[in-house]
Formats: C-alpha cells, sequence, structure tokens
C-alpha cells in the first residue's frame, strides 16, 4: 500500500485526570474510505476532534501528506484541506443554503464595491452552491436561497457534505453521519459517500451502525481504551468479530496492527 | 477554488425513487395559512410594515387631515428618531442572542462627556464630539469583552454596565444640566441634528436624516457583507457558526463596540432634540429601544430579523404615542396598547419560527 496521506503517531490528550487519548495512532490511505468504530468513551470524538483542529492534542505528531502539521482551529484544518462534517451539521438554520455553503469564506466583488464596500458576490456565491449541490446529485433542492430550517434532515446533511466537499478538501471527517435519519435518507447519505470516494476524496467514518460501516468502509479502524486496537478489512472479519474486539471481549490476533 | 470534473452518477429507477422521497422540495398542497407563514419567515419586516400601514390608516380615519398632515407625519419621524438609533444599535445585539441595558447609559453619558469637554475643558466641539464617540464605543467594548471572552450572560452584564455608566454619569457631571443657550452661543455644532429643514410643511431634522441613513447602512451591511452574515449566524447557532469558521468571539466584541458607538451617536443627536446637555435624559431609552426591536419582528432568541422591522416598530410606537396624544386619550392607553403590541410581535415570532417542524 502507499503512504498513508493523513497520520498520527502517539497522540495524547488528557482532560484532567482522564486520559482520551492514550498514545493513539491513526492512518487514512488515499482514496479510501476508513471507518473507525469504538465503544462509548473509547476515544474517538476526541482523536476526530485532534484532527479537525477542534481539540489541541498534548503530544504527538499528525502529518498530512508528509509534512507535519498542528491545528489551532476547525478552521486551520479546513484550510489545510481536512473538512469536518459535525453530527450538529454546524449549519445555521435561518441562513439560506448559499449563505451556509459558504459561510467563513464568503466571496466578495472584485473592485470598488467589493473591496471598498466589501459587498459580496451573492450570484457568484449562488451559482457555486448550485454547482456544488448537482455534483452530489442533490439539484432537486430547488431554491438555493430558501433557508436551511425548511430542509429535511437528509437534505441537511446533503448540505454539510456539500460544504465539506466544495473547498479543495483533500480529507472529509464524517460523524455519525445517518445517527439522526431514517432509512431511506441515510441510504441516501451512503451513496454520498460512496460518490466522494469516486471522486477520488478519502473519506472517515465515524459510525455506531456497524452495517452502515460493513456496507462502505475498506478499513475499518478500532478504537478502545483511547487508541488504536488494530484495523480490520469489513471483508475478512464479521460484524460480530469487530464488536468483540470494540469491547474487550475477544483480542485480535495476528491481525495487522496499522 | 478548483472546479472538478465530475460526473452524476446515473441513477438507477431505484435511485431516482429514493431521492424524490429525500431530496425533493414539495412547493405544493401549502394551505393559505402557511403560505402566509412562509411568506413572512422570508420577509421579517412585512409584519410590523403591515402594522405600521394599519394604523396609520386607522387613525387617518379617526382624525382625518388633523393626523394626515407632513407636519404632523414628520413630527413623529422626529420623535421616533433618538429611540429609532438607539433601536438600531440594540437590533445589532439582539440579532447576536444577546440584549442591551445599557443603551440608554451610554447615551446619556456620552452627551455629558461631549459637553463636558467643550465647556469645562475648554476643547473644540469637534475633539469633544470625538472624544464622546470613542467613549461610547469604548463602554460597548467592555460589554463585549466580558460577555465574548469571560462568557458572563449579555443580560448580566448590560444590566451592571447600566448600573455603572449611570452611576458615572450623574458622579461625572455633578447631576449639572448645560444650557441650550450655551450650546448655542458656544458649540452650536454639539445641536447639529437638532436643525430643521423645511420641505412645505414637511420638518426633517438632521437627526432624523441621521436616523434613516444608519437604517439603510445597517440593512446594507448586514445583508451584503460577509460580517453582516456572520452576525446572524453567531446568533442563531455559536457552536455551528464556530465550527462553519466564523470567529464568533470577534463578531460579538465587534457588535457591541458598533452598539457603543451608535449610542454614543445618538447622544450627540439627543443634544440636538432636547437642546441643553442633561444627566437625567433618555431615561427610557434602553425600554423603548428594546419595545422598538421586538415589535419590529426581531428574534429575541437571535438570527431572525431585519433592522427594517425594528424601523416600522420604532414608527408604529410613534404613530401610537401621537395619535392617541392627538385623539385627547389618557396616555397610559399608549402604554397599554404599546403592551399588547410587544406581546403580540413574539406570538407571531414564535408561529413562524414553527415552519421548521
Amino acid at each position: 500500500m502507499s503512504e498513508p496521506m493523513l497520520s498520527v503517531r502517539n497522540l495524547v490528550k488528557k482532560y484532567g485526570r482522564v486520559t482520551a487519548l492514550d498514545h493513539c495512532d491513526f492512518d487514512l490511505y488515499p482514496g479510501e474510505i476508513l471507518g473507525v468504530i469504538g465503544d462509548n468513551g473509547a476515544g474517538k470524538s476526541t482523536l476526530i476532534k485532534a484532527l479537525s483542529g477542534a481539540v489541541q492534542p498534548d503530544s504527538g505528531e499528525i502529518h498530512l501528506n508528509g509534512k507535519k502539521v498542528q491545528f489551532s482551529s476547525p478552521i486551520a484544518a479546513q484550510d489545510a484541506g481536512i473538512a469536518t462534517v459535525y453530527q450538529t451539521l454546524a449549519l445555521s438554520p435561518s441562513l439560506s443554503i448559499a449563505d451556509n455553503m459558504f459561510l467563513g469564506r464568503e466571496l466578495r466583488k472584485s473592485g470598488f464595491i467589493g473591496k471598498v464596500l466589501r459587498q459580496l458576490d451573492k450570484k457568484k456565491m449562488q451559482r457555486i452552491a448550485r454547482e456544488k449541490l448537482t455534483e452530489l446529485g442533490l439539484m432537486t433542492i430547488q431554491n438555493i436561497n430558501q433557508t436551511v430550517e425548511t430542509l429535511s434532515g437528509g437534505q441537511r446533511q446533503g448540505i454539510s457534505v456539500a460544504r465539506a466537499a466544495a473547498f479543495d478538501s483533500k480529507v472529509i471527517i464524517m460523524d455519525e453521519p445517518t445517527a439522526a435519519l431514517g432509512v431511506k435518507e441515510s441510504r441516501r447519505v451512503l451513496e454520498l459517500i460512496l460518490q466522494l470516494k469516486a471522486k477520488g476524496i478519502p473519506v472517515v467514518l465515524i459510525s455506531h451502525n456497524m452495517p452502515h460501516i460493513f456496507e462502505v468502509a475498506d478499513r475499518v479502524h478500532i478504537h478502545r481504551l483511547g487508541r488504536r486496537l488494530c484495523t480490520i478489512n469489513p471483508k475478512e472479519h464479521s460484524m460480530s468479530d469487530a464488536v468483540a474486539y470494540m469491547t474487550g471481549a475477544k483480542e485480535p490476533d495476528g491481525i495487522m496492527a496499522t | 477554488m478548483s472546479q472538478l470534473n465530475f460526473s452524476v452518477v446515473t441513477n438507477s429507477s431505484n435511485d431516482t425513487a429514493t431521492k424524490e422521497s429525500v431530496a425533493s422540495f414539495t412547493t405544493k398542497e401549502r394551505g393559505l395559512l402557511q403560505s402566509l407563514q412562509h411568506t413572512l419567515h422570508r420577509t421579517p419586516s412585512l409584519v410590523p410594515l403591515i402594522v405600521l400601514v394599519i394604523s396609520l390608516l386607522v387613525f387617518g380615519l379617526l382624525l382625518g387631515g388633523k393626523f394626515f398632515s407632513s407636519f404632523v407625519l414628520t413630527l413623529i419621524l422626529q420623535q421616533v428618531a433618538i429611540v429609532g438609533i438607539v433601536g438600531a444599535a440594540q437590533s445589532l445585539v439582539i440579532l447576536t442572542a444577546g440584549i442591551d441595558l445599557s443603551v440608554g447609559a451610554i447615551m446619556v453619558l456620552s452627551s455629558v462627556i461631549m459637553g463636558q469637554m467643550t465647556f469645562y475643558y475648554g476643547l473644540p466641539a469637534e475633539a469633544a464630539i470625538a472624544i464622546g464617540l470613542s467613549c461610547g464605543a469604548l463602554m460597548g467594548y467592555i460589554n463585549g469583552l466580558l460577555i465574548a471572552f469571560m462568557r458572563l450572560p449579555p443580560f448580566i452584564v448590560t444590566l451592571g454596565m447600566w448600573q455603572i455608566v449611570l452611576a458615572s454619569n450623574f458622579l461625572y457631571s455633578a447631576n449639572e444640566t448645560i444650557r441650550s443657550q450655551d450650546i448655542e452661543k458656544n458649540a452650536p455644532l454639539l445641536q447639529f441634528f437638532g436643525e430643521k429643514i423645511h420641505i412645505g410643511g414637511a420638518v426633517f431634522t438632521y437627526g432624523v436624516i441621521a436616523f434613516i441613513v444608519i437604517v439603510f447602512v445597517l440593512a446594507y451591511v448586514l445583508n451584503n457583507t460577509a460580517w453582516g452574515r456572520h452576525v446572524y449566524a453567531v446568533g442563531d447557532d455559536p457552536q455551528a457558526a464556530e465550527l462553519a469558521g466564523v470567529k464568533t468571539k470577534k463578531i460579538i466584541v465587534s457588535v457591541y463596540v458598533l452598539a457603543g458607538f451608535i449610542c454614543a451617536f445618538a447622544g450627540w443627536a439627543l443634544i440636538g432634540r432636547i437642546g441643553s446637555i442633561s444627566p437625567t435624559s433618555g431615561q427610557f431609552a434602553n425600554i423603548e429601544s428594546i419595545t422598538a426591536v421586538v415589535i419590529g419582528g426581531i428574534s429575541l432568541f437571535g438570527g431572525r430579523g431585519s433592522i427594517l422591522g425594528m424601523f416600522f416598530g420604532a414608527l408604529i410606537v410613534g404613530v401610537f404615542s401621537l395619535g392617541l396624544r392627538l385623539m385627547g386619550t389618557d396616555p397610559q392607553w399608549t402604554y397599554l396598547l404599546i403592551g399588547v403590541l410587544i406581546i403580540s410581535a413574539v406570538a407571531i415570532d414564535q408561529w413562524i419560527r414553527r415552519i421548521s417542524s
């Protein structure tokens, strides 16, 4: 296998006396979908937050495309190309779809109107937003100016994914994307994840839903007690194996440690 | 930004069926009430505008020419200009889901500072005004720092600031009023916003013009700049805004600074309105500005509403006050009706917000 594009070594994060990450390792290879599973409190979300810049680790290193990186904020991580779709989606319900997609990176008009009057280029942002949604097959959402609160849960997820995919992202992290969705909407989101992969963007998928993970993931990272226990190939292991490793009922022997 | 070439995945029949149920948006099958709800949701300043037009018509019918004269209608503008300017500051704060109880106190202290600088330190009026405006911005800055970085609730911070600023105002001014004639003689610039322009029977003061300009400039800024969009996003859902890349703390501080500055500006306009500089003036500006904002349909929960709504809200209050006075009713009826309007406005806001469910 080629070099990992995102790799983490010996990451440690402590909250008071609680060790959330205990010398944790993590690898993501180009073009793959990596499932991340682990029991509640195993430290998955802390790991994800460290990758997305929401949490600063106490020690350890994160490498992106071979270069050492350090993120002081989610914006810094986004600028470096790591986009995260949060479980809460991080959308502003009363703003429009286009406003949401460009929140925090609005485009201004050129010349005097843009530089001095700071006027936003709404037309351009709406056009790009529409293009990005079309790319992901979400353009049945007709009015790019309707507010996000008028959309269904699946549509909102779609907007959030489109936003993550829109801005030159190298990696997309998705935290429990199907947790709040119905069966049909979940299917649509899984299709979206496969479309991202088809575009060549690797996806880190955190989920409690084993069937979803086993359906789309190329590899599964099992997190236990603040560190990576092992990585398994979902085609060679059953879901019950994975649950057994995750909960400590069974030891993974003879499995690749990377 | 890369324009990725990506062919849309071809839809199997199954796929299309899924999409229809997931991503389609029903525009039909909406009742009259629902489409009204949607319209109001899209244009939040519509409710106060309708109320304003209706109240103008009702008072016009009841009072006839006594009310529908350009003099009376522009008098309403003059009477609401100060509250309206303060209301513009209050709108910004309330859009971030905050509240500013110190607006009136900041306004009065700033006007007192302008007076003291001119009459006790002998500074030219221009310098005095600049110092007064900066003091207003500074007080807003303190509010903003305490709210954004100390994470104290806006209600408490500005409640405290209200008392502190008001007490400083009385201590500093020794409760003395600077007389109108003295200002007129020595520093007429302080009274600039009281100067009148007559167009036929209509009387506009520079204060009225400033009020209208401030509202329209802020409406532009809120709708057409990134900062404006961020103000809405912060009020709507601060966590989401932060994760999306908005620097929420900076936005909150800048909003309170701008609010303080606008209040100080209102203090300058206040000198023009009442002529003198009085530390006891503008006592009710905070409550009146919140009233204008609420009647104007800006949600106290933040992120919703428009500053044009506040403009109409302030005018509604002005129309009611003057209309009822011209009818010769007890002024308490004004307060009673404004109370009814406030509660109705919030009830309508709640109804409109239910759109998402």
